[in-house]
């Protein structure tokens, strides 16, 4: 039937149907767009408006040490001490034991003991943070108060949260770092060998150095975790900001403070309101820095073996 | 410098068993946070009772049937004998719903609270339970002595507060009857409309990126932006919900465009979308990985035969890369299942008695009952806080065995 018709033309047909589809795909695509916009709008409009308030100094955000909107005092550093604490306890436990973990898995354990030990791994990492925060307060918690004492040990302390915080990242830095101890080549290992290093002096010495880049970007990585981590410190941290730098103290963290303030019923007209979004912009500002830092070690760092 | 090879070997024998320490210390980490939330998921209770179920009924009250327990309510209501529940009580009741109508647990409910009056002074670990017998008769000794004379004794009774009940309460003022039913049907709402929404964008946000974006300024943007969205903080998304679904678009989500006008923009529709948000970038890398492990030869037999792109897309690259996008899906899923912090930032409810009847509805879902019931300073509502979690990871060990399965079984 087709011998009838003249000759095809051999230029690209244009079908609508297959336009459509791949508009609507190129929409999906661009919905992650709209949302880092979303986030930027809604962040940055509120402090603005926070700002616009009569009676609030923007100078003081970073000159003060007190924070109470409420009554004008703006200084963030409380909240933002808090956050640092916690998270450098939270690295204090999950670099060593993250990283010894790592290189355990990777250069020491055989096949079965390492098809056993990461899907375990793969629990820890995937627990909700809201039972880490129940084990802080029900477990950490009178732990420590039992070793230090109930009168230095406060009921909700950041050191209780931070460490929690620390064992609740320890997944990823562990799996993260072992991918980047594995990529390094075997050709490596072995001349390590072949000149007599123990097993010990290889990993630390020559497989380690090599996989730096990774294994800094898997420490960013979880800094940043830890640094925007909100369940276990709105559970175990405390409520209301203290500027202290005694982790058996309570203190609020920042994104502690947006759950505290954000639940209930806010008046949206309130400073309040306004508050928690200049406190959140100031996290998402600084998980943003540190997602940059971890891809600019892997691709600056990165040594490329073929 | 020590280059001593005895030495050399000592140290590396150290520095090995430090390394498996360090392993095993987040196994000993996994079995303390498992074992803390068994511990206080079952044990001994000090119960006080006004009077036994056996004072008026010779089986047990959860051996009856319904049909049983609504003819004995209206026995002892007719024999007007016990001031809890007299004649008129019973009229009251019957009058706000028909006792033909209750269920058993109601019924139940209505004799405990009326008759038996129930009341848990003190709950033990298993703990306790097991190994401290004199310790908790000490406590037991010392309430009993405490209470004026004529009231009712305390007793020790061994609970699991993981029960049928826990499953079909609502909320209440006090631990023993309060259960998770609203809070379950609400996570299942959330999770619901949140794949609902997320799953095709995802989908469709992978396709575009593996199959038809070109290299390009707007394109590579595009993906940096997905890998920076997987690093935000879950509390920052709830606060974009806050803002744009809660807020800004509160006629939509709220319902007051659909003439619903008895709700605010707190709603199950603002938690799906807020959620969709923030599980994207999950479904996106992970499909994105999917769809790259296809085969190239695949394609290019497709396209050799005549077929289009979407063809080839739809005919041979999405069954090929299916196992890959369901593993992602059930990952996005167990992650939406345990988030809190974002619920909370858009408002969820934390006491709320009714089931979600739709999109418009005020909920809660089962993390965040388990944030508000460690917060309670009451013992009683730790022990629930623990069942409920219990019930929470038993769901997500579930799902992430069926990801784990399903990546093994078609990894080849």
């Amino acid at each position: 039937m087709t011998a009838s018709k003249p000759p095809r033309s051999l230029k690209k047909k244009t079908r609508l149907g297959e336009n459509v589809i791949q508009a609507f795909f190129f929409f999906c695509g661009f919905v992650s767009i709209f949302t880092t916009l979303g986030i930027v709008l809604a962040l940055g409009s509120q402090a603005l408006r926070f700002f616009g308030e009569p009676d609030i100094n923007p100078i003081e955000l970073i000159t003060s040490i007190k924070w109470s909107p409420n009554i004008g005092e703006i200084g963030i550093w409380p909240l933002v001490t808090s956050t640092l604490m916690t998270t450098l306890l939270a690295l204090l436990v999950a670099i060593p034991l993250g990283l010894a973990a790592a290189i355990y898995l990777s250069e020491y354990a055989t096949p079965k003991v390492r098809n056993t030990l990461k899907p375990i791994l793969e629990i820890l990492a995937g627990v909700p943070t809201v039972v880490y925060g129940y084990f802080a307060l029900t477990f950490m918690t009178p732990f420590l108060r039992s070793i230090f004492g109930t009168d230095i040990v406060k009921i909700y302390n950041m050191a209780s949260a931070g460490l929690v915080c620390g064992i609740m990242i320890i997944p990823l830095i562990c799996s993260m770092s072992e991918d980047a101890l594995r990529a390094v080549p075997r050709s490596l290992r072995e001349g390590s060998f072949g000149l007599g290093a123990t097993k010990l002096e290889t990993s630390l010495k020559v497989v380690l150095p090599a996989a730096l880049s990774g294994v800094i970007a898997a420490i960013v990585v979880g800094t940043s975790r830890a640094v925007g981590e909100t369940m276990i410190m709105a559970t175990a941290a405390g409520a209301g900001p203290n500027f202290t730098f005694n982790p058996f103290e309570s203190a609020e963290t920042m994104a502690g403070h947006i759950v505290r303030i954000s639940g209930g019923d806010i008046d949206y007209n309130s400073i309040d309101y306004t508050s928690i979004f200049i406190v959140g912009l100031t996290l998402f500002l600084m998980t943003l820095g540190l997602n940059f830092l971890s891809r600019y070690f892997v691709n600056k760092y990165r040594e490329v073996y073929e | 410098m020590k280059n001593n090879i005895a030495s050399r070997n000592r140290t590396a024998k150290i520095g090995q068993s430090v390394m498996f320490g360090s392993t095993l210390f987040a196994l000993v980490a996994l079995v303390a946070l498992l074992l803390n939330v068994v511990n206080r998921s079952f044990g001994n209770v000090i119960v006080r009772r006004e009077m036994e179920a056996s004072a008026f009924s010779p089986t047990p009250l959860d051996q009856l049937s319904r049909d049983d327990l609504a003819a004995l309510v209206k026995r002892i209501a007719d024999s007007d004998d016990y001031e809890g529940l007299t004649r008129g009580a019973y009229r009251r009741m019957d009058l706000e719903k028909p006792f033909a109508e209750r269920s058993k647990d109601d019924i139940i409910g209505i004799i405990n609270e009326r008759l038996i009056k129930e009341e848990v002074v003190t709950s033990f670990t298993m703990w306790q339970t097991v190994f401290d017998q004199a310790g908790m008769n000490a406590e037991l000794a010392k309430l009993n002595k405490s209470l004026k004379v004529g009231s009712p004794e305390g007793r020790i009774e061994f609970r699991s507060w993981i029960n049928s009940r826990f499953f079909t309460q609502t909320m209440g003022s006090v631990a023993e009857n309060s259960g998770i039913r609203v809070a379950i049907l609400g996570s299942l709402a959330v999770i619901a409309l949140t794949m609902l929404l997320a799953l095709p964008i995802g989908i469709g946000a992978a396709i575009y990126l593996e199959e038809y974006a070109v290299k390009s300024r707007l394109n590579d943007l595009i993906q940096t932006n997905i890998t920076n969205l997987a690093g935000v903080p879950s509390i920052i998304y709830g606060m974009l919900g806050l803002f744009v679904f809660v807020r800004a678009l509160e006629s939509f989500t709220s319902g007051a465009m659909f003439g619903i006008t008895d709700s605010n923009g707190r709603t199950v529709l603002s938690a799906g979308l807020t959620m969709s948000l923030l599980v994207l970038p999950i479904i996106i890398i992970n499909a994105q990985e999917a769809i790259r492990a296809v085969p190239n030869s695949l394609r290019q037999a497709s396209y050799g035969i005549g077929a289009t792109k979407w063809e080839t897309i739809r005919d041979h690259i999405m069954p090929a890369a299916l196992p890959g996008i369901m593993t992602g899906t059930i990952l996005a899923m167990s992650r939406a299942m345990g988030e809190t912090a974002p619920m909370v930032v858009i408002g969820a409810s934390t006491f709320i008695v009714s089931d979600p009847t739709g999109p418009f509805s005020k909920f809660t879902t089962l993390p965040i009952q388990i944030y508000t019931w460690t917060a309670q300073p009451d013992e009683q509502f730790r022990n629930i806080a623990a069942a409920a979690i219990l019930v929470l990871l038993v769901t997500l060990l579930s799902l992430n065995m069926i990801a784990i399965l399903l990546r093994n079984r078609f990894s080849k």
